[in-house]
Formats: C-alpha cells, sequence, structure tokens
C-alpha cells in the first residue's frame, strides 16, 4: 500500500472515521502488550534496591549466565527447550506423510479422518497433559496392557517420571496433539497443486511415491517452513503441558523445565525461594531475544532459499 | 479397492486410533466403578461396572458452574472485542490511504510473532497498579490484546476484497463511512469474522497460564484452571479425576462437531492463500 499524494491529501478534508476505526484496536494492544512488553524488557536491566529501581546494565544477565545460583537452572532449561523443539518437529514427517495419504484422488472418508486426526489439537493442555499422565501410569494398567495386546509389555516403564524419558515423552505428547497443524495444512498446499503439472510428470513416466518427492514434496517446502517457525514460537508455551504433569518444578529433578516454567519459577518464586520480578524479567527477555533471532534466521537465510511456485 | 488404497485406508485408520484411543479411555473410564477402572481397563462399562460416582463428586464439590460461566464470559466478551476492534481497524487499513497506513499495519501484526506471555511481569505490574488483578476484565483485556494481531492480519485481507464500486454506490446515497463499514462491508466479511472467531476462541478458552497468573481466586477461575486445581486435589480420586476430564472435553468436542467444516475450511483457505 503506497501512502496517498500530497495533491490529494490536501485537496480531501480531514477524516476523523480513520482514527476512530484504528483507536479501539491500537490503544488495548498498545496498553496491555506493547507497554508491559518494553516495561519487561527494561525491568530487565534494572534491580530493585530498597524499593527503588537501580539500573544496573548487564549485571542481570551476567548473573543468569554464569551466577551459580541461576546459571544451573538457565542452561539446563535452555538445552531442555532445544530438544524439545527438535522431538517436535517429528510432527512434520508424520503430518506430511498423513496429508499425502489424504490428498490421493478418489479416496473415501478423507473427511472423516481430518477431523478425528484434527481433534487432539482442540484440548487443552490440562486435559491433554493429565489424561496421557493417567495412561502412561503404572497404577493403571492402560498403557502395559495395551503393550500386552501387542506382545510389547516388556517396552512399559513409568516413562513420565524418569528423568531420561520424561522429557522426550512430552514431546511425544505434543507431537500427538499438535500433528494436526501440519496436516492440514500440508493437505491444503498439496490439493492446490494443479492437475497439469501432475499430468506433465505422469507423461513423463514419474509417477507413486517418485512423483510425490520429485514433484510435490518440493511445492510444500514453504508451508513446512512456515509451521517449522510457527511451532519454534509457540514452543514457548509449552509451560502449560509441563506444569500440569510435572508441576512447577518441571521433575524429576528439573530434567523437563522449558524457560516456561523457568519464567514461572523465577518471578514468582517457589517453595523457599522468593520471587524476583528483575531476574523474572531478565528470563523473559532472553526468550525474546531466542524468538527474534528465530524469526530473522528463518525469514533472511531459510525463506529465501525455499523456491516458491505460482501457479 | 487397488492395494494402494487398503493401504492408505490401514495407516490413516491406525493413526486415528492413536488420535482417538487416549481419549476414548478416559471417556470411557469415567463412567465405570472404580475397580472396574483397574481391573479391565480398557472394557466398555457394562451393566455390572457402570458407575457415575465420579460425576456426582464433581458435581457435588461445587464451583464448576461458577468456573463454567466464567470462561465463557471471558470467551465471548474476549471475542467480541476482537471481532469488534479487529475489522474497525481492519477495514481502515484496507479502504483508506493515508500516511503511516503500512506503518501501523506492520505494528499491529507485529504480535503474530512474539507470544504475549512474555509481557507477563509488565502486565501484571499494570494490572496491580490498575487493581484489575482477580477480576475477568483482566483476562478479557489481555486476550483482546493477543488475538488483535491475527484478527487484524486475516481479516485486512479480507477487506481488501470488497469491490470499490459498492462502497462509492453507498457513498453516493449518502451513507457515512460509518454506515459503509456495518452495511455493507462487515456482511461481506462475514464468513472470515466466523473463521477468526474458531480460530481465537480455542487458545483462550484453553488457557492456563494467564488464569493462573491473573485470576486464580475462587470466584474468577475459568474452567481450564478449575480443573487443574480441581485434579490435583483429587489426584488420588481416579472418578473424580476421570470424570473432571470428560466434562472438559465433552464442551470442546461438541463445538468442534458443530464447526469443524468451517474450521478446516478456514484453515486450508487461509494456507492457500
Amino acid at each position: 500500500m503506497t501512502p496517498a499524494s500530497p495533491a490529494g491529501r490536501a485537496a480531501r478534508p480531514a477524516r476523523p472515521h480513520i482514527i476512530v476505526f484504528l483507536a479501539p484496536a491500537i490503544l488495548v494492544y498498545t496498553a496491555v502488550m506493547i507497554v508491559p512488553l518494553f516495561e519487561t524488557l527494561r525491568l530487565s536491566v534494572f534491580r530493585s534496591v530498597a524499593n527503588a529501581d537501580t539500573f544496573v546494565g548487564w549485571a542481570n544477565f551476567g548473573a543468569l549466565f554464569f551466577d551459580d545460583r541461576w546459571s544451573h537452572g538457565f542452561w539446563n532449561a535452555l538445552r531442555n527447550n532445544v530438544i524439545f523443539f527438535c522431538i517436535q518437529m517429528v510432527q512434520n514427517p508424520i503430518g506430511i506423510g498423513l496429508a499425502a495419504l489424504l490428498a490421493l484422488p478418489r479416496l473415501r472418508g478423507s473427511a472423516f479422518y481430518r477431523t478425528a486426526i484434527f481433534m487432539p489439537t482442540l484440548l487443552s493442555f490440562v486435559i491433554v497433559g493429565f489424561g496421557w499422565k493417567l495412561i502412561l501410569s503404572p497404577l493403571w494398567g492402560v498403557a502395559p496392557s495395551l503393550l500386552g495386546a501387542v506382545g510389547l509389555k516388556f517396552l512399559f516403564a513409568p516413562y513420565l517420571g524418569r528423568e531420561n524419558s520424561a522429557l522426550i515423552t512430552l514431546g511425544l505428547i505434543s507431537v500427538w496433539q499438535y500433528v494436526g497443524v501440519p496436516m492440514m495444512l500440508c493437505y491444503a498446499a498439496l490439493i492446490s497443486i494443479p492437475d497439469e503439472l501432475i499430468d506433465a510428470a505422469e507423461i513423463d513416466g514419474i509417477v507413486g511415491i517418485e512423483q510425490f518427492f520429485k514433484i510435490k514434496l518440493p511445492l510444500i517446502w514453504p508451508t513446512v517452513g512456515m509451521i517449522s517457525i510457527l511451532t519454534f514460537v509457540g514452543n514457548f508455551n509449552a509451560f502449560d503441558l509441563i506444569y500440569v504433569t510435572q508441576g512447577a518444578l518441571a521433575g524429576p529433578n528439573y530434567s523437563t523445565d522449558i524457560l516456561g516454567t523457568l519464567l514461572y519459577r523465577t518471578f514468582f518464586g517457589y517453595q523457599l525461594q522468593l520471587g524476583d520480578p528483575n531476574m523474572g524479567a531478565t528470563v523473559a527477555t532472553m526468550m525474546f531475544l531466542i524468538i527474534l533471532a528465530g524469526v530473522c534466521i528463518y525469514l533472511f537465510a531459510v525463506q529465501r532459499r525455499l523456491s516458491r511456485y505460482q501457479f | 479397492m487397488s492395494r494402494r488404497t487398503i493401504a492408505a485406508h490401514a495407516a490413516l485408520i491406525a493413526y486415528t486410533a492413536v488420535a482417538l484411543l487416549p481419549v476414548l479411555f478416559i471417556v470411557m473410564n469415567s463412567l465405570k466403578s472404580r475397580r472396574a477402572i483397574f481391573a479391565t481397563p480398557l472394557a466398555l462399562p457394562g451393566p455390572g461396572t457402570f458407575d457415575l460416582v465420579g460425576y456426582t463428586t464433581v458435581l457435588a464439590s461445587g464451583g464448576f458452574g461458577t468456573y463454567f460461566t466464567n470462561s465463557l464470559i471471558v470467551t465471548l466478551l474476549s471475542l467480541a472485542g476482537i471481532l469488534a476492534f479487529g475489522s474497525m481497524a481492519a477495514f481502515a487499513l484496507a479502504e483508506y490511504r493515508f500516511r503511516l497506513n503500512t506503518l501501523t499495519g506492520l505494528y499491529l501484526m507485529l504480535g503474530i510473532m512474539i507470544p504475549i506471555r512474555l509481557g507477563t511481569v509488565g502486565i501484571l505490574e499494570l494490572m496491580v497498579g490498575s487493581h484489575l488483578v482477580n477480576t475477568l476484565t483482566a483476562l478479557i483485556l489481555v486476550y483482546i490484546a493477543s488475538g488483535l494481531p491475527i484478527a487484524v492480519f486475516v481479516l485486512t485481507e479480507f477487506m481488501r476484497t470488497i469491490s470499490d464500486d459498492l462502497k462509492n454506490a453507498g457513498r453516493v446515497d449518502g451513507l457515512s463511512e460509518y454506515e459503509i463499514f456495518y452495511w455493507l462491508a462487515l456482511p461481506l466479511v462475514r464468513p472470515a469474522l466466523s473463521t477468526v472467531a474458531v480460530f481465537t476462541m480455542i487458545p483462550i478458552w484453553n488457557d492456563l497460564w494467564f488464569p493462573l497468573i491473573l485470576a486464580p481466586g475462587d470466584s474468577t477461575r475459568t474452567v481450564t484452571l478449575g480443573a487443574q486445581q480441581f485434579i490435583g486435589q483429587y489426584v488420588t480420586n481416579w472418578n473424580a479425576v476421570l470424570a473432571a476430564l470428560s466434562l472438559s472435553i465433552l464442551p470442546v468436542v461438541v463445538l468442534y462437531l458443530l464447526f469443524s467444516k468451517n474450521l478446516i475450511r478456514g484453515i486450508t483457505a487461509g494456507a492457500v492463500k
């Protein structure tokens, strides 16, 4: 959209209605989202001493990175966050596979499968987290008897209670919940590929699996890239799932602690430790910078290399 | 059917089972007696094992009625705010040429990439300062702010497709700009409004973070927070926990089945764009 030419602007009378239309959205958005966000960024370079804010520069960040009281928790949470994101990426191949099957021509019941597989996406983390906690509980026999029915009972372990498997299990639960999103978006991208393109491939003798990998998959890479960056941003909302299943302490022994739960504990305190708004703001600022870096890398490095095709 | 089609169906049925069975196990066992939950977890509730004790515990503990009303109020008012403010801003951005148009649009859409939770420290400070802690108003304001970016983004795209001739005809007939927005533009973007409504409604209804931080009091608890706290309290009463989970699943599933066509069409249409 280009701004009006100076001549056009001068000829027009004042237009108060533009302000009336824009004001409510801008006011609420600025007051409740943008200002608090900047306030949070500001607090991260201050420290509250005797009820007065004192500017401390990068000291809070220094404490977060290197001070033993904070740094263990921070690096641990950051590492777990990266692992959690990598496990979540499993949703892409599964989603693409399901979408490819759904997009097969003349497949009956496609709408039913789509509706059913997308359903878990709508449930809250509270339902999903507690539901899986019950199902995986060694007290209740659902998971062991199900595995027993297919002769794999020896595979069962209290996955959520073990340090080395809890985070992976939570990542897979998240995949189970959100696989509908890549499935749906890839399905939409696949069915919008024009028939002429597929016909041309068939004339050249490219059919079946080969056609999928050589023709269709390259065409949906931009969609997959978009899903990945949205998952990356949404990753920082995984607090709910971990809080519900493992509590604010992200047990066992902080093995499922991610930046979201760390922010909650730092800001509000837990057990004997008091909450600390400035350190909380510092953690939030780090999350902000990581998201910003991720989005920039995506926009400037990844998205430009993905070829887009106009049909 | 060819062998390939059969294989495709087999794979899809298998994954559908993975998606639905966990939910089914929870709902199924919520209708059974405590003994049957543990003895035969995979069996359907039968004459000997059918028991509603979980549901009576949940309903007797009270609270859920209030929580449900709170969630409904918060979700509906936030939705009304997002749709009203969002469509007004989208109309202005799509319809008028003015200085700062592009910049205003970018500013409003910035929030798509930044989760509002990062501003929590500042938001709590703001709500404490304006005495809004433990009120539904605080939640509604936060959800309107967080829902606006995506609403403005989607609605602006749709507002741009409305024909100029129609609006100019309205102007010739003496309609004010407000009347053009309300009588001509809004009815034409109704499909987009319902898509935005369904999209923004789900995360608001399901949110745990802001109810936990801004409105944890008993009288302002939402259903998501209420279920979380109830389950935490009754963690050893499996009947009650399973019933509470089933009751929280129910409204979402009913809404989903009613709107699934709209929702799926909305997702696919948005992606094709």
